[in-house]
């Protein structure tokens, strides 16, 4: 075992410091040292796409970065989204369009749309298809998956959300 | 843990970087640039390196610049996604984000670096190829020494450039496309952001009577590293570019030239299938942009 680091992470907000090995990865130190279990981890080699995550606000693959390269950045998890009582728009469309089969593949799709919808608020279906072709669906369920961030796009423009 | 131990240096300058490397390199330390490819090796223990020398806090090695002679450099951490999206990059060099589109998915281009996938010398790789057909130049550091080294040095095989243990990728220069250029990146793979089959990356010129010159055509997937089409390239420079001299000139390099291998995915006749629409398609399409430029 190498040596503890310490570290400060923002995650959804709140500062977190740990002490960690520097081959923790970013998806394991989000699940076992912060204890937030949304983020999945599926291949853990940088395929499957349900550990995505925002870092400084762009999505990336968690488990294919350290925990240590967080050190001083932000990260917002599928946590950061809303609760079962006041949901985000892509999380009311998910549900309406039953865009979650077994749910598996869900965390890392929301925050890969999170950020897709907010550069691109109107995508075309040919765009949310690209848009999420990094991420696996084994329930292949696809087509609601589609539905429903076309109908989160919709909601926002009407809600002036982001 | 998936990945095994080794030692993390986070260093915030590049001369930093470069005392850091010194000390490691050569007992098995390496660089971490995006990880993107590093890492996954890393959690199968493919790759166990002793340490790792992160560059992602060194804000010095993030930059697009123009050059005077109509060129760009740019800096080895850039972001592949800020490469592709960038309108000086679009216009000086548009072969560029052409081929990174292909190059895995938006997450991984987010976080993975335009040195990174050059330094790394994927045999399926997008960015060596166009490095190769436009001549990238690569400012290589370590703490004693700099040094240049053009594209068809700095690719050795596999996974393998000319990067000694305590050297550092730290620029790359990617020269101007002359006035007329045509260009052309194509690939095919089973879907998108799936390793290619086979890619073919062209550049060429029409002078005002329509003749080819200046005629660039480098293959990827079919060798250890991209390979120039030197046949096709002399039989097209000088030549009006017909339908039939493409066909012939693509032919010739197929034939003579390109001895890719087999595996699951595709079979020896499949790839040179490949390479024999791919090529021909890629040069149809660089002819066209190159006349439609003033």
């Amino acid at each position: 075992m190498s040596d503890l680091m310490d570290i400060k992470v923002t995650v959804n907000g709140t500062v977190y410091q740990r002490s960690v090995e520097p081959r923790m990865l970013l998806s394991d130190f989000i699940r076992f040292e912060i204890g937030l279990g949304g983020t999945h981890v599926g291949c853990e080699h940088g395929v499957c796409g349900t550990c995505t995550i925002l870092f400084d606000g762009q999505p990336q693959r968690s488990c294919i970065t350290f925990a240590v390269q967080a050190d001083g950045h932000s990260i917002e998890t599928v946590e950061s989204l809303g609760t079962p009582e006041k949901m985000n728009p892509l999380q009311e469309a998910f549900q309406e369009k039953h865009g979650a089969q077994c749910g598996f593949c869900t965390p890392g799709i929301l925050m890969t749309m999170k950020a897709f919808l907010k550069e691109n608020p109107h995508p075309t279906e040919e765009e949310i298809r690209e848009g999420i072709d990094g991420n696996l669906c084994r329930c292949t369920g696809y087509q609601n998956i589609i539905e429903s961030v076309k109908l989160a796009s919709e909601k926002m423009s009407h809600s002036g959300s982001k | 843990m998936k990945p095994a131990s080794f030692a993390y240096f986070s260093p915030k300058s590049l001369d930093e970087a470069l005392a850091n490397i010194a000390e490691v390199g050569d007992d098995g330390g390496k660089i971490l640039a995006g990880g993107q490819s590093l890492v996954p090796a890393m959690n199968f223990r493919m790759a166990q390196p002793t340490a790792l020398v992160d560059l992602n806090e060194i804000q010095e090695l993030f930059y697009i610049k123009p050059t005077d002679t109509g060129g760009l450099v740019i800096g080895a951490m850039t972001r592949d996604r800020t490469v592709e999206l960038d309108s000086l990059v679009k216009k000086r060099a548009p072969i560029i984000p052409e081929c990174l589109y292909w190059m895995a998915h938006p997450t991984i281009r987010n976080r993975g670096t335009f040195g990174g996938a050059l330094a790394h010398s994927d045999p399926a790789g997008q960015l060596p190829v166009v490095a190769v057909v436009m001549n990238f130049n690569f400012h290589i550091q370590s703490k004693d020494a700099d040094r240049w080294s053009g594209a068809d040095d700095f690719f050795v095989s596999v996974y393998t450039t000319c990067l000694e243990a305590d050297e550092i990728l730290t620029g790359i220069e990617v020269p101007a496309m002359t006035k007329m250029s045509g260009y052309s990146y194509k690939q095919v793979s089973r879907q998108t952001g799936e390793s290619a089959l086979l890619g073919v990356a062209t550049l060429l010129s029409l002078d005002d009577a329509g003749i080819v010159k200046d005629c660039r055509i480098a293959y990827m997937g079919v060798a250890e590293k991209p390979v120039m089409a030197m046949e096709a390239m002399a039989m097209l420079n000088g030549n009006q570019p017909s339908d039939e001299l493409i066909t012939e000139a693509i032919e010739a390099t197929v034939k003579g030239e390109l001895d890719p291998g087999a595996d699951i995915h595709a079979s020896v006749e499949y790839r040179l299938h490949l390479a024999r629409t791919l090529g021909a398609a890629s040069v149809k399409e660089a002819v066209i942009r190159a006349a439609k430029q003033e």
